[in-house]
């Protein structure tokens, strides 16, 4: 499964990266505290979180995240939409909660990945 | 200029912080600074400086130089310190914290939010939700506090809870900090070794006090001229021969 069809499947608004919406999904991750994710999210998977920051951007980039899914109706920061479209990764934006979410995207077969 | 070293401690709560003590108010605030032979103490409540006046008044009567701050919650959730060498400065800065700092405080889960006189006196207590998070991005934050002439310092950057590094993974660069402060836990050294995100900013060490047995269990010597907010803008900058020393 890739980006653009889990963006199609929940009506997710693409806010920045629309360049990124072919890259292959393979797990998902949830975390708001960049520093676990920058530890420990696996690479390929879409990112739930609602942390609007710029660095969102730098720590998809070193961690190779497919998209990043802003959850909860956050807008992300200016600058963040700016170098996720340089970056071309997906800054995608859903309403509901990340629970949710994760779990429909789980039930979809968007699970976690065997460790590497 | 004749300079001397003055002994810091740019972070201590007051009995206004949900989750400082009552005991600390201000007489007994500088009292115990007084103790330590500090030369200067901050005042950095959690998102708001409504005691900052009154232990302003009773360090002045004592001899120890306050400064008004304040320790701001951004969306981020990192908390970053705003200081400020006049209480004007510093209440513009409460208004538009304020302005951005949604909810009410529940006393029986947070703590009590007591705004006090001079002579210990309670004068009110704060309905604000002052343990929240504002809705004010990290940078704006920034870009706030150097409006209005204050220095700007992402607190305990080594620090799970809100610190910096912990909360974005590390420090942005382009965000003007002045500089960063590290907690009692590490001296400032160890700090940049253990966390190499700091890089060149100046660092500081201080003791986030909510306690009275906790003022100045980390303090900053300051090189300086005098105990006020533009020679600490110098000695973190390292310009005029003012310098932080440990």
């Amino acid at each position: 499964m890739n980006v653009k069809q889990i963006t199609e499947r929940f009506q997710l608004k693409v806010a920045a990266g629309a360049n990124g919406l072919e890259r292959e999904v393979n797990g998902g991750y949830c975390g708001d505290l960049l520093s676990d994710v920058m530890a420990n999210a696996p690479v390929g998977c879409v990112w739930l979180t609602v942390q609007g920051h710029q660095n969102i951007v730098a720590v998809a980039v070193l961690r190779e995240i497919a998209a990043v899914i802003l959850t909860g109706d956050r807008s992300p920061d200016p600058d963040t939409l700016e170098k996720a479209e340089q970056e071309s990764v997906p800054v995608l934006l859903w309403g509901g909660s990340a629970y949710e979410l994760a779990g429909r995207l789980y039930a979809l077969g968007v699970g976690t990945p065997p460790p590497a | 200029m004749r300079l001397k070293d003055f002994k810091a401690d740019l972070h201590v709560h007051t009995c206004l912080s949900p989750c400082a003590d009552w005991e600390m108010s201000p007489r007994k605030i500088i009292r115990r600074s007084r103790e330590l032979r500090l030369d200067l103490i901050a005042v950095c409540d959690h998102n708001s400086a409504e005691n900052a006046d009154a232990v302003m008044r009773e360090g002045r009567r004592h001899g120890v130089c306050v400064l008004p701050g304040l320790e701001i919650c951004s969306r981020e959730e990192v908390h970053v310190l705003a200081l400020f060498g006049e209480l004007e400065p510093a209440l513009a800065m409460q208004d538009l914290v304020y302005a951005h700092l949604p909810g009410e405080n529940r006393p029986e889960l947070f703590g009590h939010q007591i705004v006090a006189t001079e002579a210990d006196e309670v004068l009110a207590e704060s309905p604000r939700l002052l343990i929240g998070a504002t809705g004010l991005a990290l940078d704006a934050i920034v870009r706030a506090t150097h409006d209005r002439n204050g220095l700007s310092l992402a607190a305990h950057v080594d620090r799970p809870a809100n610190g910096i590094i912990r909360q974005l993974g590390f420090i942005p660069a382009g965000l003007d900090l002045d500089g960063v402060e590290v907690s009692h836990r590490l001296s400032p050294a160890a700090a940049r070794t253990a966390f190499p995100a700091i890089g060149p900013l100046p660092c500081v060490t201080s003791s986030d006090a909510h306690s009275l047995a906790e003022i100045g269990r980390a303090r900053t010597v300051l090189r300086m001229a005098a105990p006020t907010l533009g020679e600490i803008g110098w000695a973190l900058r390292g310009l005029h021969g003012r310098r932080v020393l440990t």
